[in-house]
């Protein structure tokens, strides 16, 4: 009966183990996250324009319909990102993502200022790796450390009523995301 | 043999305890850190770097980009303030202010994350569409039939989830519940189809 007992116990506690595993795994083996739905539409190193959700279909579940949307796919492996994203009439937000959907920064127009939101996005190392004069020249820069090497970078441009949403989407056809 | 059927038992044991707890902490979007306002929940930690395990492996198995939280914090809701599951056959109202932000967008989708076929092409409302009264607040009545006023449509389908999502906004994991943050109270009315 003890003997039982110990072999329900221990497949208990193993089961404890098995229900970490897969929670901690699942983002690293979802074929259908963010990232892999995106990735056949969008480019690395170039915005391409989300199509806006409808009931139909939407890029991503919960998109928001107010927005226009363009996403960029980036890889630093060769090297820093620049990124230019025009500023829309209303409100323009910038959101980077690793290539595991975390978001791990996000701007938005009034913290960026001026008439585009710019950032150049590397790594720790490539971050290390700047001379210093150049860090000092580019002080007024912002610089984005990306975790990962390779990631998402989703722009929006918010349109208050439905008539504007043709001006926001405008605005977002000029962003850029390029290796310097 | 006894040795065999043992570890048999326990493996068995461990795949069904360890696997259905996983299927059970996805499927009921099980994760922490909510920060409830009435029926809404919000989880600002989703956009941060500080996201819980539950919450990163729900989000990588639906499919969706969370908001940043230097965008913006969204919340949602499937039941009225009372607990009811919101039901696209009956009128609900969604009264009242909303936390101070820029912008802020009320949405309707599908418990998948769709949107919802109507003849008006109306998804939602933002917070410059909205009607409000003198006194500042609004009135939206999610209802499968024609509302006079800030009218969403349901299409009839019999459940949903609204999305209410602020952008440009001090609303974030340091936020507690109160008067800092007025939501807009659901009432599901027995008004149905």
């Amino acid at each position: 009966m003890i003997r039982w007992l110990l072999w329900i116990m221990g497949g208990l506690m193993l089961g404890g183990l098995v229900h970490l595993t897969t929670i901690l795994a699942l983002p690293r083996t979802a074929s259908r996250d963010a990232y892999a739905r995106l990735a056949p539409l969008v480019p690395v190193h170039g915005f391409v324009l989300l199509p806006a959700p409808t009931p139909e279909a939407s890029s991503v579940p919960f998109m928001d319909p107010a927005f226009a949307v363009a996403a960029c796919r980036y890889d630093l492996a060769k090297g820093p990102i620049k990124l230019t994203v025009p500023v829309s009439q209303a409100y323009t937000s910038v959101t980077f993502y690793t290539r595991y959907d975390v978001a791990y920064y996000a701007i938005n127009d009034r913290a960026a200022g001026r008439r585009s939101i710019e950032l150049d996005l590397m790594t720790t190392k490539q971050r290390d790796d700047l001379p210093d004069d150049e860090e000092v020249t580019a002080a007024d820069r912002l610089i984005v450390e990306s975790p990962s090497l390779t990631g998402l970078i989703v722009a929006r441009a918010f349109a208050p009523e439905p008539s504007l949403l043709p001006a926001a989407t405008a605005a977002l056809r000029a962003a850029q995301c390029k290796p310097q | 043999m006894r040795l065999l059927i043992g570890l048999i038992l326990s493996l068995v044991i461990a795949a069904g305890i360890g696997l259905g707890s996983t299927w059970y902490a996805l499927t009921q979007n099980l994760s922490f850190g909510a920060l409830e306002l009435g029926a809404w929940k919000g989880y600002p930690r989703n956009g941060t770097v500080g996201i819980d395990p539950y919450a990163r492996a729900a989000i990588a198995r639906n499919g969706e980009l969370p908001v940043g939280s230097g965008d913006g914090v969204a919340f949602s809701t499937a039941v009225d303030d009372d607990g009811r599951m919101l039901d696209g056959r009956c009128d609900v109202v969604v009264r009242g202010t909303t936390p101070p932000a820029r912008y802020f967008t009320i949405t309707l989708y599908t418990p998948s994350g769709r949107l919802v076929a109507n003849s008006l092409d109306r998804y939602g409302f933002t917070s410059q569409e909205l009607v409000r009264e003198a006194s500042g607040e609004f009135e939206i009545t999610v209802s499968p039939r024609v509302r006079h006023g800030n009218w969403l449509p349901t299409g009839g389908i019999d459940s949903y989830v609204l999305m209410l999502r602020f952008y440009d906004t001090s609303l974030g994991i340091t936020t507690r519940a109160g008067r800092e943050a007025p939501m807009p109270a659901i009432r599901l009315t027995r008004n149905c189809q």
